[in-house]
């Protein structure tokens, strides 16, 4: 970093956040091998390179809505409005791309993004102007897009398209790696970038401690909650195209599945729920530890009851064996 | 008068429930009749309780996202014990209650000893919670007794017994809540939790009493529920979750903790149920509805929100 002084001032001293950040991301790396190993006892197949491939595909689609997430985390603030989101990006892409008019249909990916952005400036108007709790107000946004995508689709399943494109980014492989999973590397190293190198990430930070303090400082508050909140929909909605690409479909409640794995991997990967400290190397390894768990799951031929129980359990005790070894690095320092 | 004035959020809450309440019944097709007064008011207390549970947790600045699971699963747990004689049914309300109360302690003990977010804490319990209901009933069944569920969902002389339900456990609760010390706390760790602590106040031990008090709650709405569809369904849960916490919102019952009461819940609750019913003898296409369900509940918040502007110190809104 050419000038530590800024963040300096307003990261914890620098050390000791990496130190906290390599433990939570060396636990579940660690949980990931676990996992690879148990699914190979059940299922050999699982230490193939070809299943971990296809495993890294679909952890990318966790993983590129996640970083939207995350981003709204780190802020302090939540995203609720993910699942509708996702599906309505869904059905808007599909349709476009389902239109006779050529540029229509080309058309379509922007709009799907510009789609996310606009749902993103309502959730950030709401928690920026009318300081609503972002709980509840993405809440709402999140029941107003149900209730515009039942209305609008009739309730069926909705009719259309998907775009070239997406099914390339989404099924496609270059030298045998995924293109999902590369993209949302590029993604990935993109977000380290502006988390670590840009003054937007350090306002994040700095905001998820105290949006006051940040206030005073003389940073434009509103602007950067309205801000982050667009790039969490824009990235909710990659994440919807990527899904549309991979299941060739868009369907209702499509992305009712993802709200809760979405934040699940936000808050493994050791960001804090209350904002302002986390790693975005620990969000990508969170994402990847939830889907190889939902996949071993699935693959045991558990009862989706079942399933629900042990994802619960892993989820808490994850997070219990953070805090302990956090308070016992506590102790020792 | 001095009680209107302290009480102006709630009083503003109150009328708007009697003018969505007045429009509701202007527009009924079936105009006022006890009949449909105690099907608003089963509709209104099913999500009150939820409410009620909701609010506990976010009294002492938590939020509950399990409050749908816990009501689920005691919900499929009374489809099993509500049957045979009386006293097997007391009984029965007895361990549902009970399991209510685990529930919630268990999502305090990890939030007071395991020192996580609340948020958190309940994301993870909520799926373990919804995991059991299915894994005791996978498809919703069972019964109920049904001597027992009339006379807990239609009128005694035109006052239906859900208004009695809700207006006993609201003037129940006003005691120990606003007079009592362990009430007092409650609010207190809300407000501040660390004057709190200095103060002397066992923090953990009084939040563990919220989160129990919020699992009971569930439960009983879980036995409500069970009164008024006479099965046990496993997957009933996410509405109530989110509903439970709108309907504090709209109560003026704050996410940051120490502000609010069971009341204003309660009528958060009823005016969000009347929304919907609202949309429903509205007239407008059936699938516009969830729509404007969702404006409206924007708007309200929106509304609520609106006092925002009159601050003249920007930095009053940031903490």
């Amino acid at each position: 970093m050419a000038d530590p002084a800024p963040t300096a001032r307003v990261h914890t001293p620098r050390p000791r956040l990496l130190d906290r950040v390599g433990l939570s991301v060396v636990l579940l790396a660690l949980g990931c091998v676990a996992l690879v190993l148990v699914g190979a006892l059940v299922y050999p197949a699982f230490l193939t390179p070809g299943y971990i491939l296809q495993q890294l595909q679909i952890a990318s689609f966790l993983g590129v809505i996640a970083t939207g997430a995350m981003l709204v985390i780190l802020l302090g603030e939540i995203d609720l409005s993910v699942p509708w989101t996702i599906t309505g990006t869904a059905i808007v892409v599909t349709n476009l791309a389902g239109s006779p008019d050529g540029v229509i249909a080309d058309l379509a990916l922007p709009i799907g993004l510009a789609t996310g952005a606009a749902i993103g400036l309502v959730n950030g108007l709401g928690v920026a102007l009318f300081r609503v709790p972002a709980m509840v107000w993405t809440l709402a946004v999140n029941a107003m897009l149900l209730g515009a995508a039942v209305f609008y689709t009739g309730g069926f399943k909705p009719q259309g398209a998907v775009p070239s494109l997406a099914t390339y980014l989404a099924l496609g492989h270059t030298l045998a790696i995924p293109n999902a999973f590369l993209l949302w590397l590029a993604l990935g190293v993109t977000t380290l970038w502006t988390l670590h190198r840009t003054v937007y990430g350090t306002y994040l930070y700095a905001m998820g401690n105290s949006q006051r303090a940040l206030f005073l400082a003389g940073a434009r508050v509103r602007t950067i909650t309205v801000c982050t909140f667009m790039l969490a929909g824009i990235l909710s909605s990659l994440g919807a195209i990527l899904l549309t690409g991979y299941t060739n479909q868009a369907y209702q409640g499509m992305g009712d599945p993802y709200l809760m794995p979405v934040i699940a991997a936000v808050v493994v990967g050791g960001t804090s729920i209350l904002g302002g400290s986390g790693s975005y190397v620990g969000t990508f390894v969170g994402a990847i530890f939830i889907t190889l768990l939902s996949s071993i799951l699935a693959v045991m031929q558990m009862s989706d009851a079942a399933r629900q129980i042990i994802f619960g359990a892993i989820i808490l005790a994850m997070l219990l064996a953070y805090r302990s070894s956090e308070g016992n690095a506590a102790k020792a320092g | 008068m001095s009680l209107l004035r302290r009480n102006r959020s709630l009083a503003i809450t109150v009328a708007a429930l009697a003018v969505l309440f007045a429009t509701f019944i202007a527009i009924h097709p079936r105009g006022f009749s006890t009949y449909v007064l105690t099907i608003w008011f089963n509709q209104g207390a099913l999500l009150g309780l939820a409410a009620i549970a909701q609010f506990f947790v976010v009294l002492v600045r938590g939020v509950d996202l399990s409050v749908g699971p816990i009501i689920a699963l005691t919900n499929v747990a009374a489809s099993y014990l509500l049957v045979g004689s009386p006293a097997s049914i007391a009984l029965g309300v007895i361990a549902v209650l009970a399991l209510g109360a685990i529930c919630g302690l268990a999502n305090g003990v990890a939030v007071v000893y395991g020192r996580i977010q609340p948020i958190v804490v309940t994301l993870a319990t909520a799926s373990m919670i919804s995991g059991l209901a299915l894994l005791l009933r996978p498809t919703p069944g069972g019964s109920i007794d049904e001597t027992l569920s009339d006379a807990l969902t239609y009128d005694f002389n035109g006052v239906p017994a859900s208004a009695i339900l809700l207006a006993v456990v609201l003037v129940a609760l006003y005691v120990p809540l606003r007079r009592s010390p362990l009430g007092l706390r409650m609010y207190a760790i809300g407000s501040s939790e660390q004057s709190a602590y200095m103060t002397g106040v066992r923090v953990g031990q009084v939040k563990l009493v919220a989160y129990g008090a919020s699992g009971i709650f569930a439960a009983l709405t879980g036995l409500y529920v069970s009164m008024v569809t006479l099965t046990g369904d496993p997957g009933i849960g996410p509405a109530y979750t989110l509903n439970s916490i709108a309907a504090v919102v709209l109560g003026g019952v704050a996410l940051s903790g120490g502000v609010g009461s069971p009341l204003g819940a309660v009528v958060g609750a009823l005016i969000l149920k009347t929304i919907s019913s609202l949309m429903f003898f509205s007239g407008l296409p059936p699938l516009a509805q969830p729509f404007f369900e969702g404006l409206v509940l924007a708007v309200a918040i929106a509304l609520g929100a609106f006092g925002v502007f009159q601050i003249r110190n920007r930095l009053e809104l940031y903490r």
